[in-house]
């Protein structure tokens, strides 16, 4: 999903330079330009991939592990009991793709628990089973 | 007031208008008066102001009514937009009654019921004379604990009393004083150097000197006559010069615990402690107590602080242990103090060079467990273990080597998984009659703190 937003960006972003320069500094420059537009787009894929592959969780009997991140590795421990809320949201580019992010929040700013890029159906049944659990091992504060 | 049987509904006080509009109603009386002298136009204007304002706060007061049932207070006010809010009395993470001074003089007393989330939560009685406000506090803190709603307030036993002359002290040496002192050495360097230098920055460094003695003036008037006790409902706190402030924090609502050593406070031993009650910090208030992190000490000798740290958390601090050496390459600065450790019940770290800061956060109350390596500590083999409490605390297991990181993050969630289960350690609850009503509390499903309904 990541990468088709990437690859817009790069080709609207390559057209507008690319008329740009062109008018500018003739065909030779639209080229280059062109080019290195690409480039770019091309690490930004690769960076993007990567970002995504890295993604992953775990339902464990008691708390779910989130894991995340190339360049900072960030690995999350989030008890069930110490749910407060699930959000399920979906952007226009995710709608297109049939995706969802599903994003856990406890009493604490800190913990981040989001996991994007889910199928639609995948989230709505990890919504559901967070939400049973969360009530079944509920914790006050 | 508070005789009546549950379930009547109450007005506040016949005077709360007076105190609430006090200060506005104040201050546009004295411009009255200075337009009216000043110029010979008439203060027709500020008078119609002066009336809508009192309108509005008799009206605020009619319409403004509560009543306690059983579990639940219920606060009902507005006129236009009607508000009806419940708040479960188990929920509650702290009340407290707070006096200003124009209430103080009057013989009244705000009463704040804190609840987790934002402040938009909080009950505010305002305002009640101050015995009903005592009394209902005892009520609530009762009904909390799973007593008898009748139950007097249990007696207190004083922890804590700050003098002061070390109260001025810290302030002194707190960041406010020495920028103080910067401001006039910067003005008498200024005179030295050159007099149309002064002429030119006079007006600001007078303004600067006035936001610090600002700074320095509420401090010493929130922090007078610190005193901390320890009862059976909780932990008190009674502070305040002008006007007064008395707060109570269940002890099993204690969601953190932090000691804070500022550089210049070091070579005396003293350090401040803060504790943390779960909640989003609300609007800045003058009097503090909108903040989620209160103060339970503001400074103190480090031996006195175990008594209250045991007060607090109820458990020895366990020992902590110092990251390798290697770690000086990440953290070059902080390495001086950096330190962290666990026992079954509570996790330590200390962070900070120049304001040292150790957090205490009980297991019980971790809200996640978080493992975090950046590059430059994948490139030293080291990690960050965070453990969340609820709100903006953490305690921070900085620059410990990979192949202790890594297992101590299942370790601690396991740790705090098991803490959950069986409550909090045996020492913590101050009196044992209140274990009951204070597990009840925290097996409870969660439900809207408040319900806000137009």
């Amino acid at each position: 999903m990541r990468c088709a937003e990437v690859l817009a960006c790069a080709v609207v972003l390559a057209a507008a330079a690319g008329t740009g320069a062109g008018l500018a500094a003739g065909p030779a420059a639209a080229a280059i330009v062109a080019g290195a537009v690409a480039v770019g787009a091309a690490l930004a894929l690769w960076f993007v991939r990567n970002r995504f592959r890295s993604w992953s969780y775990q339902e464990r009997d008691e708390d779910l592990i989130v894991e995340r991140g190339v360049l900072i590795r960030r690995l999350s421990v989030v008890p069930y009991g110490r749910m407060q809320f699930v959000d399920v949201t979906a952007g226009p580019v995710d709608r297109v793709f049939r995706l969802a992010t599903v994003r856990l929040h406890t009493a604490a700013a800190a913990s981040d628990a989001r996991i994007p890029g889910l199928e639609r159906d995948e989230a709505a049944r990890l919504r559901d089973r967070l939400a049973a659990l969360g009530e079944a091992k509920a914790a006050g504060l | 007031m508070t005789g009546e049987p549950a379930g009547t509904w109450h007005r506040l006080h016949p005077l709360s208008p007076v105190v609430r509009s006090g200060r506005g109603v104040l201050a546009v009386a004295v411009a009255v008066a200075i337009t009216r002298s000043a110029t010979s136009g008439s203060g027709w204007l500020e008078v119609a102001f002066l009336a809508a304002a009192v309108v509005a706060a008799v009206v605020s007061w009619l319409v403004t009514r509560w009543r306690l049932d059983g579990v639940t207070l219920r606060i009902e006010s507005g006129l236009i937009r009607r508000d009806s809010r419940q708040l479960p009395i188990a929920r509650i993470q702290a009340v407290d009654v707070v006096r200003p001074f124009l209430a103080r003089a009057l013989g009244l007393a705000e009463l704040r019921v804190r609840l987790a989330g934002s402040s938009d939560a909080d009950g505010r009685l305002a305002y009640l004379t101050e015995q009903a406000a005592l009394e209902l506090r005892a009520q609530l803190l009762a009904t909390h604990h799973g007593l008898d709603p009748a139950t007097p307030e249990p007696p207190e036993h004083i922890a804590v009393t700050v003098p002061t002359g070390r109260l001025l002290g810290s302030v002194a040496l707190s960041t406010a004083g020495p920028a103080a002192v910067m401001v006039v050495l910067a003005g008498a360097v200024l005179a030295f150097v050159s007099a149309a230098a002064l002429a030119a920055l006079a007006i600001s460094l007078v303004w600067l000197l006035i936001v610090c003695l600002s700074l320095v003036w509420r401090r010493v008037s929130t922090m007078y006559g610190f005193t901390v006790a320890q009862s059976p409902d909780g932990i008190r706190i009674r502070r305040g010069l002008l006007g007064t402030v008395a707060e109570t924090i269940p002890v099993q609502r204690v969601q953190a615990v932090r000691v804070i050593e500022p550089l210049l406070w070091r070579p005396l031993q003293w350090c401040r402690l803060e504790v943390d009650v779960a909640g989003s910090p609300g609007r800045d208030s003058a009097d503090g107590t909108a903040r989620m992190r209160k103060t339970l000490l503001p400074v103190g000798r480090r031996d006195e602080t175990g008594f209250l740290l045991t007060m607090a958390i109820g458990a020895a601090v366990p020992g902590v242990t110092r990251p390798p050496r290697r770690a000086r390459w990440k953290a070059p600065l902080s390495y001086h103090f950096l330190a962290a450790g666990h026992d079954d019940g509570l996790a330590v770290s200390v962070v900070g060079r120049v304001r040292k800061v150790t957090t205490m956060v009980p297991l019980e109350k971790a809200q996640s467990v978080r493992f975090v390596q950046g590059p430059l500590q994948r490139r030293l083999g080291l990690a960050t273990v965070h453990v969340d409490a609820a709100g903006h605390v953490r305690a921070e297991f900085r620059e410990r080597p990979l192949a202790q990181a890594r297992p101590l993050v299942d370790e601690l969630a396991a740790l705090s998984r098991a803490a959950r289960r069986h409550g909090p350690p045996a020492g913590s609850q101050v009196a044992g009659a209140q274990a009951a009503g204070a597990q009840a509390a925290s097996v409870a499903s969660p439900v809207n703190a408040a319900q806000s309904e137009a």
